[in-house]
């Protein structure tokens, strides 16, 4: 079967012969969300719930999101899983400068996403979208590693569709 | 089965030298022909490893490792390659650009070079050097220099420091690896690996030179800077070591000359102490893949299993423990030859 010129409507009749027509875009952003390198930020009940994730019973592994970067080069996904003090919101806001593009960001808790108890403190950012560009939000305080999942799925049809 | 590769190498020369190619022009043509099959195994290899790396560390840590993407989560690692290939390249304004470049290039050649010796079946080697293991060494050391150009040259002080430490590792443990290779090489007198493999023919040397398999297993894990000696990116206290500034698809080169390595001394461990290519059955090299890979299965085992150690530890295991016992190897194996020689063997 030889086409003249691809048309909207062909590409279903081409798929059906075995034919996929893709864009170079789709391709990368398939392979994007579904290699999310996290770097983690966090103080100390959410990063608990991250270390949950990673071992036997959740197994972050199975979506292939368990390559935890320690350099912030290497790193595609920020998880800000804490409040983000004024203290150490230059250490923060330095990280994700380094991070190359594309990056995303993921609020992990209430802490990250409104401030959580912290919200009217004098020294604690009301949330992580005060600094940058928060991608999913997963409010829990502190979320379960299935809440965990569920953002990260919801980054990755995010990711697929832009 | 057995000649499969050797009759589509003459059936090639054959075809070229039919074109009107002088029999020296053939040779060349296959060289570069052999050159873009081991570059295009590395890569496709390494596809394979990372995911059974991914795997074996599931199965070490009662987890599942990749499953969602393809059979059994095989694909995992192509949509890596994918996103690392499509990322932002950053060079640090600070860095020293053309190391800083070259690094990881110079990392992978030197990688791919070590093929070149290794015997991969029943006259399956490219070339045959009468100074094999000798060359195969003396390259491998090469990467040192590397993993110190990319330290230096990103001008980041985790870099350097990763980098130090390497050097330092790496140098330390190139003497132990050598003289516990020395032992199978008196055995065999000589350094041709073609030769090493057909002195395997009835016996293997893991069984004559036990210690010495295990001080080379030892000291190949510290020269590939594998888990529990990883000490150069020892991501806890130094980020990710020398390659902290690297992003993309300049890390990933290094991560594939990693695994090429990997692949590579397995190959050699499997040459010098497991016989080689030889086995019943199965063509040659069939049983040379086999072999490799157990090996590897084995490195995965060790890295997933202990936890890294100190870099005192490190240092003084070498000089203090893996030195004294090769050499000693090398004083038994030596008096054992002339013992049975002196037999009558």
């Amino acid at each position: 079967m030889v086409l003249k010129s691809i048309e909207e409507n062909d590409v279903e009749v081409l798929e059906k012969h075995n034919i996929i027509v893709t864009t170079l875009e789709k391709v990368w952003n398939w392979g994007r969300a579904r290699s999310f390198w996290p770097l983690s930020y966090g103080c100390n009940c959410c990063p608990i719930e991250l270390m949950a994730a990673g071992a036997g019973r959740f197994d972050i592994a199975r979506y292939g999101y368990e390559v935890f970067r320690a350099s912030p080069r290497q790193a595609d996904l920020l998880i800000v899983a804490g409040p983000i003090t004024l203290k150490m919101k230059p250490a923060v806001e330095r990280v994700y400068a380094q991070m190359p593009e594309p990056k995303w960001v993921l609020a992990m808790g209430n802490c990250a996403t409104s401030g959580g108890p912290f919200r009217d403190g004098y020294s604690v950012l009301p949330g992580a979208d005060s600094l940058f560009k928060v991608d999913v939000f997963v409010p829990g305080c502190p979320p379960r590693p299935e809440a965990l999942f569920h953002g990260l799925l919801e980054l990755k049809k995010k990711v697929e569709s832009s | 089965m057995e000649h499969f590769f050797l009759n589509i190498a003459h059936s090639l020369i054959v075809w070229l030298m039919g074109l009107g190619l002088s029999s020296k022009g053939a040779d060349l043509v296959l060289l570069i022909v052999q050159w873009i099959c081991i570059v295009a195994i590395v890569t496709i290899n390494v596809i394979v490893l990372i995911w059974l790396e991914r795997k074996v560390a599931g199965f070490m840590q009662q987890r599942l490792g990749p499953n969602r993407l393809g059979p059994a989560g095989m694909f995992q690692t192509i949509a890596d390659a994918i996103k690392l290939l499509t990322k932002e390249d950053i060079i640090p304004s600070a860095a020293d650009r053309i190391i800083f470049r070259t690094a990881p290039i110079f990392f992978i050649i030197i990688a791919v070079m070590l093929y070149v010796v290794l015997p991969m079946g029943d006259g399956m080697q490219i070339v045959d050097l009468n100074v094999g293991v000798f060359y195969f060494i003396s390259v491998a050391s090469l990467s040192t220099i590397c993993l110190l150009m990319a330290g230096w040259g990103s001008n980041n002080k985790w870099s350097l420091l990763g980098a130090m430490r390497s050097v330092a590792q790496m140098i330390s443990y190139e003497i132990p690896l050598a003289f516990s290779l020395l032992g199978v090489i008196m055995i065999a007198g000589s350094l041709s690996l073609s030769d090493i493999v057909a002195a395997q023919n009835n016996i293997w040397f893991i069984i004559l030179q036990p210690v010495a398999f295990i001080t080379f297993f030892i000291a190949a894990t510290a020269e590939l800077n594998r888990g529990p000696f990883d000490m150069p990116e020892a991501e806890q206290e130094l980020t990710a070591g020398a390659y902290t500034e690297y992003t993309g698809m300049r890390w990933a080169l290094f991560f594939l000359a990693e695994y090429t390595n990997l692949v590579a001394v397995s190959a050699l461990a499997s040459t010098m102490f497991l016989g080689g290519w030889h086995g019943p059955w199965l063509p040659s090299w069939i049983w040379i893949i086999i072999k490799t890979y157990l090996v590897m299965l084995i490195f995965m085992w060790m890295k997933w299993t202990f936890p890294r150690i100190r870099m005192d530890h490190l240092m003084s295991f070498s000089w203090k423990v893996l030195i004294p016992v090769t050499l000693a190897n090398i004083l038994v194996t030596g008096a054992g030859i002339q013992f049975l020689a002196g037999m009558g063997w």
